[in-house]
């Protein structure tokens, strides 16, 4: 890969992260504003030996790339919208069964069909909670070209490591522009593989995990001769319906996220130090949220960004420590409010949250931001 | 049980969840039969089945096995086929499964042509579910959700299957289990998308609704309605009606998937 730094788009960094990172099979269905990854996949993914595989429609491709890493690959589909409501059966699936993968959802205008090349972020909650039952996900959100390359690198990392489906949300904006970045060359950024077992198949339990609570995985056709299923399962990963059962293997689920939250969690914060109103923005709206705070500050408004990369597990503790200092947030999103909620469940009433919120195709401009920061500290007491 | 077909069963996860009677254990055993008589490599043998009472097979197998979502054993299957081609892989998949929840699946395997064998059990019904209709529900049949008989019209699927592109397409019924270990092991030397219809009966879901008698009065059924091409031939067309052909139906040969994708990465490698 080349070492000058050269125009690329957001898209196109997301397929090259995937390649850095050793995917080598991407199972997908067209649709915009994704399709550009599948189109840049399937003539890069022979290149380098990979597989490449457009299926009849989204749930296929889902069940697809799971079949694809059970055999040991690391594997991707990439989708918007419509397509990632399809998938949301099979992710939890991917849950259910361990199976470490990647969906990229560059996020376009919904409900339904929507407008098809309009950037939005409504799919926040649907990353959280698409699919049925309790379960933990990992979704990380990049708002620069740059970020995309290494944020979906940092997905296949999590995946392999957690064995679970990782959610890359990006949206319109960042999957379509494009910026001059050099990518990072091989070495430069940490490529995590799968633990697989070193044990004899008699005393290999497919879901038997150590105190990190994720058990190594084996590839089918290397004599473990294991069950995978979507059911429930004990250790040896055969169904049950036991309540006792059931309750260690939810907990298992939940515990080998929630043990690593400081591995899994990045963010960036800018200016937060001795900022009195603090903008939380991610993706695509970050962008105008940066050039609004820097024209606030100008005005002599103290204002900062705190910009989660990964968007669930949610940034609990750093959120809950801006809400405790007492400074005010204002969450800034293209959706009706959907981080908004966890921001206002985190603050606990412990300070003001104000909200800045589009959804109506058209990316969030930095003045429209800057109106509202305005009227955060015209309305405040004393003023 | 045979001991030459022991070693494919996975023993401690016997006795199966089947009713008494089903006909599910005879697909079963003819698989294991195929296998041994193919000599497969155990540890490069993957099992991949759907969601239902067919698909509760893969479980009680002792191979790589994959227990999926409901409709979409295929695409899973077509994963793992693609990933690592030197696999055998087959798929079983209920009626249901096959045709209704994963009929796109289906259609799209066979015209990819990749080398899958997949044996569809066709009770006729949902079973699992408690006796819903199927597109493999005969019209007029009863089920609990046409109480008044099936108004709608059942796929053939063996048609459907060749119209699609598949290069094996066989059927047969669990009273023919030998007939059928010799189409397993055939549809599994055909290298591309094989099917292998069988039908099977199911006395709870589907015999106690349509009055199809015990569990032997149905194999009668399949015995006396399931025919050779060549007994099929001399009959006049009122005699056919109510016939089926068992055996082959449809051979052919066409580019496989993987091999195909495999001559591209060493035309770029
Ligand atoms: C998405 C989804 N829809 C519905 C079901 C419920 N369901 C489970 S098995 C089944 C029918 C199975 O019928 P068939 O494939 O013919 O298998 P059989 O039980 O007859 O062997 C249905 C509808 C499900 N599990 N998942
Ligand atoms: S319901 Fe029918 S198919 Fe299912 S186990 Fe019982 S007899 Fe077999
Ligand atoms: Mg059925």
């Amino acid at each position: 890969m080349s070492t000058e730094p050269r125009l690329v788009q957001g898209n196109e960094a997301c397929a090259e992260g995937a390649i850095y990172a050793g995917m080598r099979f991407y199972a997908g269905y067209p649709i915009t504003p994704s399709t550009e990854i599948a189109e840049i996949l399937a003539r890069r993914l022979p290149q380098v030996g990979g597989k490449f595989l457009q299926m009849e429609d989204e749930i296929a491709s889902m069940a697809a790339i799971i079949g694809g890493s059970l055999t040991g690959a690391k594997v991707m589909t990439a989708t918007s919208g419509p397509g990632f409501s399809l998938k949301q059966e099979n992710i939890g699936y991917a849950c259910m069964a361990e199976i470490p993968c990647v969906i990229a959802n560059v996020q376009r205008l919904g409900p339904s069909t929507g407008v098809a090349t309009a950037p939005a972020q409504g799919d926040v909650m649907q990353a959280r909670w698409g699919t049925h039952g309790d379960h933990p996900i990992i979704a990380l959100t990049p708002s620069s070209v740059k970020e995309a390359f290494e944020l979906t690198v940092r997905a296949f990392n999590l995946a392999e490591q957690f064995r679970v489906p990782v959610i890359l949300l990006m949206d319109e904006v960042v999957g379509h522009m494009r910026e001059k970045v050099t990518l990072p060359q091989p070495g430069d950024l940490p490529v995590v593989d799968r633990v697989k077992p070193t044990c004899s198949r008699e005393n290999y339990y497919p879901y038997k995990a150590d105190s990190d609570k994720t058990p190594p995985m084996a590839c089918f056709g290397e004599g473990y001769r294991y069950h995978v299923t979507g059911l429930f399962h004990d250790e040896s990963g055969f169904a049950t319906e036991k309540p006792e059962i059931i309750d260690w293997q939810l907990k298992r689920l939940h515990e080998k996220i929630n043990q690593h939250l400081d591995e899994i969690i990045t963010y960036s914060s800018e200016e937060t130090a001795d900022a009195d109103l603090v903008v939380i923005a991610y993706g695509g709206t970050a962008r105008a949220v940066s050039r609004a705070v820097k024209l606030a500050r100008q005005e002599g408004h103290k204002v900062g960004v705190f910009r989660p990369q990964t968007i669930w597990p949610f940034p609990e503790a750093a959120i809950g420590e801006l809400a405790a200092s007492g400074k005010k947030l204002l969450v800034a999103e293209m959706n009706y409010g959907q981080l908004l909620l966890e921001v206002q469940r985190v603050a606990a009433g412990r300070c003001e949250v104000h909200s800045c919120l589009q959804s109506n195709g058209e990316l969030t401009l930095p003045d429209v931001i800057l109106t509202k920061i305005r009227e955060v500290y015209e309305h405040a007491p004393g003023n | 049980m045979l001991p030459e077909i022991e070693q494919y069963f996975r023993l401690e996860k016997l006795p199966h969840m089947w009713c008494p009677g089903c006909g599910n254990g005879i697909i079963l055993h003819s698989l294991v039969k195929a296998i041994d008589k193919l000599c497969l490599d155990q540890d490069r043998t993957t099992i991949v089945s759907g969601i239902g009472c067919a698909a509760r097979a893969s479980g009680y197998l002792d191979f790589d096995t994959l227990h999926t979502t409901h409709g979409r054993a295929l695409a899973f299957a077509t994963g793992v086929k693609f990933a690592k081609p030197e696999l055998n892989v087959f798929v079983l998949t209920g009626d249901g499964d096959c045709t209704a929840i994963g009929g796109n699946h289906f259609i799209h395997a066979a015209r990819r042509n990749i080398n899958l064998t997949t044996i569809v059990f066709n009770n006729n019904i949902y079973g699992m579910t408690g006796g819903q209709y199927s597109p493999m529900t005969p019209n007029s049949c009863r089920a609990t959700t046409s109480p008044y008989g099936n108004l709608e019209r059942p796929f053939n699927l063996t048609d459907l299957a060749i119209a699609a592109g598949a290069t094996f397409v066989a059927r047969t019924t669990t009273y023919h289990a030998k007939q059928l270990t010799d189409l397993i092991i055939e549809g599994y030397k055909n290298k591309g998308f094989s099917l292998i219809e069988v039908i099977t009966h199911c006395p709870t879901s589907f015999g106690r609704q349509n009055k199809m008698g015990t569990p032997a009065d149905m194999l009668k059924w399949q015995r006396d309605h399931g025919i050779s091409a060549m007994r099929y031939e001399n009959l006049t067309p009122e005699e056919r009606a109510d016939k089926f052909i068992v055996g082959v139906l449809h051979k052919t040969e066409a580019p496989e998937y993987t091999t195909e994708y495999q001559k591209l990465l060493e035309k770029l490698g």
